[in-house]
């Protein structure tokens, strides 16, 4: 809350003062609620220096993970830069959705920035992307299932620039104690259930994972549930499918053998497993840069999610490089034809952990990685994010029900997604 | 002068107006024909329809509402209490005292939030301390369910029946759940940091009081309280209005903590209309109907300030007439 700030009130007649207190109110009222106004439109876009509209510099906006990720994406742009000759600067966002709506509202955009499949389909809706992705001579290569979450009304916009899936990461030691060997890593449901029932301790649960649909949403996959048709057509949220998983997920953590990271005192995944207190989780690629950075002396392995009853599943996350409509996008979609090639793929997932997104890499990425295939082999079965405008906050209003899954009905839950999800869709 | 409300005020206002009633979706500036006039369809998206627009604005309407009940009254009351002890020339250190009170006002709501975050977390401070008490703490910033439902809960009742959403969106029983434990954290945060600061305008006010009339009723046999209820509160009106306005406009406005702290979260019992208002422009790019939640919350604060103002409004009374608490039951003034 704005602190308030201090008023010394008028001096006067009793009934004056009054009035006069009053007309101050309504001023501060007024000024408050131009302040809340919530529209960026008049503020200057903090996306720094010169867009490139006339001076061909390309601006990249992007939202880094770290220092590791901004030095590696800095390297590439200015490698491409000297090569072409055409200027190009990188801007790390602080927060990539808000400069990014305000350089679009002041029309003064970024040219290259990265797009989220949640942010996709509301700037492609309002017409600020350049699809580019015809134009570059690896388009063929990308995974269809990435593209599909980049692909709008028919159009393909952009490239994805790499992915991640979930896969279920066990630590080691938790694994080795319970008594359980390679045998016993879990392909079914039921498997699942078992292990983590064997893995649950006084101090450690079995299993862990975030209630928010980026991660229960694998058991929805597994149990052959989905949130759309394939043509993102209509909701299929409502499903006997997804009912199932929701109920198995409710029985995991009502029955003890799992629970969400918050009620294990960790902020995500990572954590509950690098702090000991899962013992396996379910959680993407982004784990490892994160368990070698804050647990390296914590040993895990990763292995596929287990088959549902409708066979194999996972999500898969992917951002990709949005060019603005109507700025440089000549120069603009030569760099990302530049940072989207195998060579420069294959250097970004050595910096950050990430796979990278055409196919003619995951060999040699494979190669590199073995220990993360389980991640890369998911790539076949993966569910990807429904691009339609609002989706997104559909999808968010299913989390924070799934927060509440443990005393839920379930079906409750799936049946006011359904309706939300079809009306933005165009039910 | 003119020239400076103009641009500052006048055209942002005006400039958000035309926002809320238009079609515009943040590309390019929306007076130069890149936005249509729609007149109040974002109006009604956001009241009116049965989609999740409509849900989202009534849960942040009504976890705001839980918010203002509770911080506004705790943290006058809170705001004169301290006043009233640190006025008093009797007290040792009041100078430190004063400091001490205001101390969080002058903090970085950011940074206090940072600090409640790890307060009230699964396994810290707060919840340790209720341990060494025997009491089971919450996992206070997750846990979403809703204090009146809890006390309901505790005698055996729980949602008689579904009745179907009565008012934007929500049913009756989502209505009267109460703030959430999460949001209730957010309330003391509010009442701890912003107490100082009208501690202060209470206490600029007590030193402008005439001494005679408080020696008067000391004269007339007046117990202290009689003094604190019927002389200096009742004097104080002026600034109680302020007080109560500023903390109404504030409250109302609920949006750093949830920006920096909670995202709305847990199960959307921290979000608030500013909030949303932010979260529907920015990242849904429907930027209408977030305008449209900006004004909608402005019609609010003028409608709560106004409505307050009209309690607290001077009646035909003079302080003297107080002291016979027979003589006008029931007047309700609020103080």
């Amino acid at each position: 809350m704005p602190q308030p700030p201090l008023l010394r009130l008028p001096v006067g007649g009793r009934r004056r003062r009054t009035a006069r207190v009053g007309g101050v109110a309504v001023v501060l009222v007024l000024a408050a609620a131009a302040c809340s106004g919530g529209t960026g439109f008049t503020d200057e876009t903090p996306t720094g220096a010169d867009d490139g509209v006339d001076d061909g510099t390309v601006t990249v906006l992007i939202g880094s993970s770290g220092a590791a990720e901004t030095e590696a994406v800095e390297a590439a742009v200015s490698a491409w830069s000297s090569e072409s000759g055409i200027r190009a600067e990188v801007i790390v966002a602080a927060d990539l959705n808000q400069q990014l709506s305000q350089g679009f509202a002041a029309a003064e955009p970024p040219d290259v920035f990265y797009l989220g499949t949640d942010q996709f389909a509301a700037h492609a809706d309002n017409g600020s992307l350049h699809p580019y992705l015809d134009a570059l001579p690896q388009a063929a290569d990308f995974y269809p299932s990435l593209l599909r979450s980049f692909t709008y009304a028919g159009t393909t916009y952009c490239a994805p620039k790499d992915f991640s899936t979930l896969a279920l990461i066990i630590n080691t030691d938790y694994w080795a104690a319970a008594g359980l060997t390679d045998a016993d890593l879990p392909t079914t449901w039921a498997q699942l259930r078992e292990v983590a029932t064997a893995l649950t301790t006084d101090t450690h649960v079995g299993l862990s994972f975030a209630p928010e649909w980026q991660r229960i949403g694998a058991f929805l996959a597994e149990a052959g549930g989905s949130l759309t048709s394939p043509d993102n057509d209509r909701a299929t949220v409502d499903s006997p499918e997804n009912l199932e998983a929701l109920e198995y997920v409710q029985d995991l953590i009502g029955s003890g053998v799992a629970a969400f990271p918050s009620t294990l005192n960790t902020g995500w995944g990572g954590e509950a497993l690098g702090s000991g207190s899962a013992a396996m989780v379910v959680e993407g690629n982004w784990i490892v840069g994160a368990m070698a950075a804050d647990f390296p002396d914590v040993r895990y392995r990763v292995v596929e999610l287990p088959e549902g009853p409708g066979g194999r599943g996972t999500l898969q996350f992917t951002n990709c490089w949005g060019v603005a409509a109507g700025t440089d996008t000549e120069a603009a979609v030569e760099l990302v034809a530049d940072l989207t090639s195998p060579q420069a793929q294959l250097a970004f997932a050595d910096a950050y952990g990430v796979m990278p997104s055409v196919a003619t890499a995951a060999q040699q990425w494979s190669g590199d990685h073995p220990d993360q295939a389980a991640f890369l082999a998911g790539a076949d079965y993966a569910h990807g994010f429904p691009s339609a405008p609002g989706a997104a906050a559909v999808l968010a209003d299913f989390n924070a029900q799934l927060e509440g899954l443990p005393d839920a009905d379930p079906a409750d839950i799936l049946a006011s997604v359904h309706v939300d999800l079809q009306a933005v869709l165009g039910g | 002068m003119v020239v400076i409300l103009g641009l500052f005020l006048v055209v942002p206002i005006a400039m958000a107006f035309w926002v809320s009633v238009s079609d515009w979706r943040g590309v390019g500036n929306p007076m130069t024909g890149a936005a249509r006039f729609v007149g109040a369809a974002n109006y009604s998206d956001v009241l009116l329809g049965d989609g999740l627009a409509t849900k989202d604005l009534g849960r942040a309407m009504r976890n705001n509402l839980y918010y203002v009940l509770a911080v506004v009254p705790l943290q006058t009351i809170l705001a004169l209490t301290l006043a009233v002890l640190v006025h008093r020339r009797v007290v040792a250190g009041r100078g430190f005292f004063r400091s001490a009170f205001y101390f969080p006002s002058v903090t970085s709501s950011v940074a206090i939030t940072v600090v409640f975050l790890f307060l009230f977390s699964a396994t810290g401070a707060v919840n340790r301390l209720l341990a060494v008490l025997g009491v089971e703490g919450p996992n206070w910033f997750a846990d979403p369910r809703g204090v009146v439902h809890l006390a309901l809960g505790a005698f055996g009742i729980r949602a008689p029946y579904e009745s179907g959403p009565v008012l934007l969106g929500l049913s009756w029983w989502n209505w009267i759940s109460g703030p959430s434990v999460a949001m209730c954290v957010l309330i003391v945060l509010a009442v701890f940091t912003t107490s100082g600061t009208f501690m202060l305008l209470f206490l600029a006010a007590l030193q402008h009081l005439p001494g005679e009339v408080e020696e008067a009723a000391v004269v007339d046999g007046a117990t202290p309280w009689q003094r604190l209820h019927r002389i200096t509160v009742p004097m104080l009106r002026p600034t109680l209005f302020t007080v109560i306005t500023l903390g109404l406009i504030g409250t109302w406005q609920l949006f750093d903590q949830v920006y920096t702290g909670t995202q709305g979260t847990p199960g959307k019992t921290t979000l608030t209309p500013a909030y949303l208002s932010y979260q529907t422009s920015f990242q849904q790019q429907e930027w209408g109907q977030g305008a449209a939640i900006a004004f909608l919350l402005f019609a609010i604060i003028v409608v709560s300030t106004l409505v307050g103002r009209w309690l607290l409004r001077e009646r035909d009374t003079t302080a003297p007439h107080r002291l016979r608490p027979a003589r006008r039951p029931g007047t309700g003034s609020g103080s």
